[in-house]
């Protein structure tokens, strides 16, 4: 099928449509076909991942004009790579377990959250899958909107100071980079482009000034979305007050879009700054790990403590970034995966004990263990993932980081980030053993019932992906590995060719980056071959 | 000037004079006329068939507008045109206007002031915009704009039992005849320089001058015009005016006021600016630089602090004059095409935002506060839905026409090389979308202290609504028909 990509991204909104004939106070069907949609979605997706060819070209690329007034021309261009593929899939995958997670906590206006819900899917699908610059701010905006709506109406106490600074935040982030955008592209006008297509601008060859200004512009709105240090303080408020759901899809995929922010706009549109701002954003990145790792340790509040963990474990995948090697961007991109399951999972764990218990506190429980031996076996493989311990996924990712930045420019950050692995085994083995071990002494936690069967299958699936990914990551890495080798080079090359004057933008006979001819037209719809990113759309 | 004898020029006036391109202003006056004439003799209370009328004239007007798209008839000797420009302009006056009228019975009926002129003066100030909009002489702008101003005096005390508007009406009078004076002052001053009042002629003489910026008499016109502009359409530091008037105003007017007035005076304004004096756009984008940052600035911050959702509306309305003017400081087709859009898709938000706070006001209620919106989504989710359409799209989030028109405002400048100005205009729409939220904030995040069982949803405004939500929520996904639209529009000036 040639518009495959499409398909997955918009199914939700025919969800949508279709929510919209059934009565509000029917909870079970708006659940049910709620959850239909998103495992339809995903079951749409998986001949994506199926029929993904292991090279680095974009695929499953449609590409139709869109806009077209005054100097501006954007198309609906979509397309993944290596590098995307596997965040589509998580997101495909994690939307039917986050549904599934709020049939029994959302009673109250059941209707909009699911609305809400599906739409968001769309918008962090849509966010992925773009490659026309302008369709991705389009997206990225958009998915605001139902997150914002989703803290503010289902969350806690302070929902709606936390759902205003979330959209504030992330608005004033966006915003700076849509200024950016603008420049870029009447940069890339200058240079005979013609629209708002990503893959060209990787050849503009920008001064290393403007690249700076316009690297800082996107780098802010990423690096308040990752959260990055000291940016990250709307998380822990969003976190805390969002309903489960909210902070599953918010830890699993929102978060994402920024560090795939930078390894698909900021590093190859501005390589060379990216390089100058390294060691900056390294130190950020650290400071994040260790400082988030120490404010995680002394929470009182398990879903806060999760949060925190999040920041700490982003801040890895930043490190592994910035390491601009292959090792090091694989292992960011696994991490990245990696956390969407356990933090994930993790939230979901939260969840179940809030909705028996109504509380969060850690000092509400202790002893949970004897009680819920199914929910103590669960939370401990998803604890020793998120600790990266050996066979489950965090593990590889963090082993692959660690090692990636070594080897970098990043060598002394690489060794007090490796402190923080230690940390986040302090603050997540001590919540354990503070929930789970210990006297079972309050009698409210005495009549705890185990997880039911709704919410084992729920957990099931991302256990199974802990231990695939934490025993055979292989194929996750061999379908990344060629697009990431990409851009390793290409950043590589535009910094030599940047830095040596004489020598032509892209070496000739490298393989992959042929320099085509400016009128070479890009196939619309799918090409079985695949697109050469370098030819100019 | 050739000199002509009085009968000469009396002569040619009259045989150039093509109706052509004032048919539209013909038929909306002879309508306005008609309908003041019925409204003497049809009985009180049974005024809601004007509404019908009227509303049907406007589609007409609209038709008539439409159907000259691409054409270009000078005529009076070259002092009005009917050329893109102002066809585009004519239709945001009468998408406003049409607007307006459609929510206008509603809210009059229920503050007892449902008096037969109120439609006969709408169209008439359409009559004045639309004039404004085409005319290429000094004169005929200032013609227009008089026709418009007089009418919208009325309109704003239109409500002559209630303090508040008695009050808007006069202060709006007041303010108005002063910014006036400024303009012809203005327009005298640019008569003194150059020796002609034809926007053309004017664009020739100036050409011819070494350094018209030295010419002070020039500059000094050209500064008067602009002051006056900068009162019409509400830029700061001329813009005290606008939060009383706009609050005491009856709802609807506020409505249309903050839209199709405020884009007449961008029409004139850019048609002055951009044909008669191109040749000094260093100076007077300058000045237009200042005057966004400053009526955007002040518009936003302002409006973080107020309760009263008129007075937020209009100072958010500043704002948005403030938006339109970083298009107009950045002069190039891409920023002007930008107000154009960006005029059109305000009308449809802003109006729809207004109708809704017409809906949920109470009799002798006129000023509802954010706090009144505490459960509405609840109680009335397609309504509460259509809001928050209108304020995302005021707040420049994408799906909306409000986002691209902003995109292409903005870009304006940043194509122009003022990357800063982009900037602060950025940042003033991230803060604005603070007191947007707000108002969501209260529709869905707090409990309903109300069971809003006053409201009732008329046929006309349910259809204001739905084509407002059309209009700020279509152009925001396939904006390239109007867009394109409105850069041919901008190319023939």
């Amino acid at each position: 099928m040639s518009n495959l990509l499409s398909l997955t991204t918009f199914l939700p909104v025919l969800g949508v449509l279709l929510l919209l004939f059934i009565p509000k106070d029917s909870k079970g069907t708006l659940r049910n076909v709620t959850f239909a949609t998103t495992v339809v979605t995903f079951l749409v997706s998986l001949p994506i991942m199926f029929g993904f060819q292991t090279n680095a070209e974009f695929q499953f690329v449609e590409n139709v004009p869109w806009i077209a007034a005054g100097p501006f021309k954007m198309r609906y261009f979509i397309g993944i790579d290596g590098i995307s593929l596997w965040l589509v899939m998580l997101t495909t995958f994690i939307m039917p377990i986050a549904v599934l997670s709020t049939y029994t906590a959302v009673e109250e206006k059941v209707k909009e959250y699911m609305i809400l819900l599906l739409l968001l899917e769309t918008g962090m699908l849509g966010a992925f899958i773009s490659l026309d610059m302008f369709l991705f701010y389009i997206f990225w905006e958009v998915m605001l909107i139902p997150m914002y709506f989703m803290i503010g109406i289902w969350g806690g106490k302070n929902r709606i100071y936390a759902a205003v600074k979330f959209f504030i935040y992330t608005m004033v982030g966006s915003l700076l980079m849509l200024v950016a955008l603008m420049y870029l592209y009447f940069k890339g006008l200058e240079a005979g482009f013609t629209n708002f297509g990503l893959l060209q601008f990787f050849n503009l060859n920008l001064p290393l000034s403007t690249q700076t200004w316009l690297f800082l512009a996107f780098a802010l709105a990423f690096a308040i979305k990752v959260p990055m240090f000291p940016l990250h303080t709307w998380l822990p408020d969003a976190h805390t007050e969002a309903p489960t759901a909210g902070s599953v899809i918010l830890a699993a995929i929102l978060l994402k879009m920024g560090t795939y922010g930078y390894v698909r706009f900021a590093i190859p549109l501005f390589p060379e700054a990216a390089h100058k701002f390294a060691p900056l954003i390294a130190t950020l990145a650290v400071i994040g790990i260790i400082y988030a790792a120490l404010v995680a340790m002394v929470q009182e509040d398990v879903k806060k403590l999760v949060a925190y963990s999040s920041v700490a474990h982003l801040g890895f995948v930043m490190l592994g970034v910035f390491a601009f090697n292959v090792e090091g961007i694989t292992g960011g991109m696994l991490q990245m995966i990696n956390h969407g399951i356990s933090t994930g999972a993790l939230f979901l764990i939260v969840g179940f004990i809030y909705e028996r218990r109504h509380t969060r506190l850690i000092t509400d429980f202790g002893g949970l263990s004897k009680q819920m031996p199914v929910f103590a076996t669960i939370f401990m493989i998803v604890t020793f993932s998120s600790i990266g311990l050996p066979g489950t996924n965090g593990f590889v990712g963090e082993f692959l980081v660690l090692i990636g930045a070594f080897e970098s420019q990043l060598r002394w950050w690489t060794v007090i980030a490796s402190s923080g692995v230690i940390l986040s085994a302090v603050y997540m083995l001590w919540v354990f053993q503070r929930v789970m071990f210990g006297e079972l002494d309050n009698p409210k936690n005495q009549k705890l019932a185990d997880l039911n069967a709704r919410e084992i299958s729920i957990m099931v699936p991302l256990i199974i992906m802990i231990f695939v990914m934490g025993i055979y990551p292989k194929p996750f890495i061999d379908t990344m590995e060629p697009a990431i080798k990409k851009l390793v080079s290409q950043v590589r090359t535009t910094r030599m060719s940047a830095r040596s004057d004489s020598l032509p933008a892209i070496p000739a006979g490298h393989p992959g980056m042929p320099a085509a001819p400016a009128s070479a037209p890009l196939p619309e719809g799918h090409a079985p071959s695949a697109v050469n990113p370098h030819h100019p759309q | 000037m050739e000199a002509l004898s009085f009968q000469q020029a009396l002569q040619q006036s009259i045989l150039s004079a093509n109706l052509i391109p004032i048919l539209p202003e013909i038929l909306l006056s002879v309508l306005a006329m008609v309908l003041l004439l019925v409204n003497v003799f049809a009985p009180a209370g049974q005024k809601s068939y004007l509404n019908y009328i009227s509303f049907f004239g406007i589609v007409v007007t609209g038709i008539l507008v439409a159907v000259g798209w691409g054409g270009h008839i000078e005529s009076f000797s070259g002092s009005v045109v009917l050329d893109n420009f102002a066809t585009f302009f004519k239709l945001i006056f009468l998408v406003s206007a049409g607007l307006a009228i459609l929510i206008a019975d509603q809210y009059m009926e229920r503050e007892g002031c449902n008096h037969g002129e109120l439609y006969p003066l709408i169209l008439f100030t359409v009559v004045g915009m639309m004039l404004m909009a085409s005319g290429t002489d000094l004169m005929t702008i200032f013609l227009g704009l008089e026709v418009m101003s007089v009418s919208l005096y009325v309109l704003a005390g239109f409500n002559r039992g209630s303090i508040k508007s008695n009050e808007a009406g006069l202060k709006y009078f007041l303010l108005g005849a002063f910014s006036t004076g400024f303009l012809l002052y203005g327009m005298a001053l640019i008569y003194g320089a150059t020796g002609t009042t034809r926007i053309a002629k004017i664009a020739v003489q100036v050409g011819q001058m070494s350094l018209p910026s030295a010419n002070i008499m020039l500059l000094a016109g050209m500064l008067l015009m602009l002051t006056g502009f900068a009162f019409k359409v509400a830029a700061a530091p001329f813009h005290m005016w606008t939060p009383d008037v706009y609050e005491g105003a009856p709802t609807p007017i506020t409505a249309f006021m903050s839209a199709g007035p405020k884009a007449a005076g961008f029409a004139a304004a850019l048609r002055i600016f951009l044909v008669a004096l191109p040749t000094m756009q260093v100076e007077w984008s300058q000045v237009f630089w200042v005057l966004a940052v400053l009526t955007m600035t002040v518009g936003n911050i302002t409006a973080l602090r107020q309760d009263n959702i008129k007075r937020m509306l209009a100072y958010s309305s500043i704002a948005h004059a403030g938006y339109a003017l970083v298009g107009f400081a950045a002069g190039n087709p891409t920023g002007t095409a930008g107000i154009l859009f960006y005029m059109l898709s305000y009308s449809f938000m802003n109006i729809g935002a207004f109708a809704i706070i017409i809906l949920v006001g109470k009799k002798g209620e006129s000023n509802g506060t954010v706090q009144d919106f505490a459960g509405f989504g609840v109680k009335h989710p397609v309504l509460a839905v259509a809001m928050s359409i209108f304020l995302f799209s005021l707040a420049g989030m994408p799906p909306t026409a409000g986002f691209i028109g902003k995109f292409y405002l903005f870009s304006g400048a940043v194509q122009k090389g003022y990357i800063w100005l982009a900037i602060i205009g950025v940042l003033n729409s991230a803060a604005s979308v603070y007191y947007y939220l707000r108002v969501m904030v209260y529709m869905y995040m707090k409990d309903s202290t109300e069971e809003f069982d006053w409201m009732q949803l008329t046929v006309p405004m349910a259809l204001c609504v739905a084509i407002a939500v059309a209009g700020s929520l279509i152009p925001g996904i396939v904006p390239s028909f109007i867009l394109q639209f409105a850069q041919q529009a901008v190319r023939l000036i």
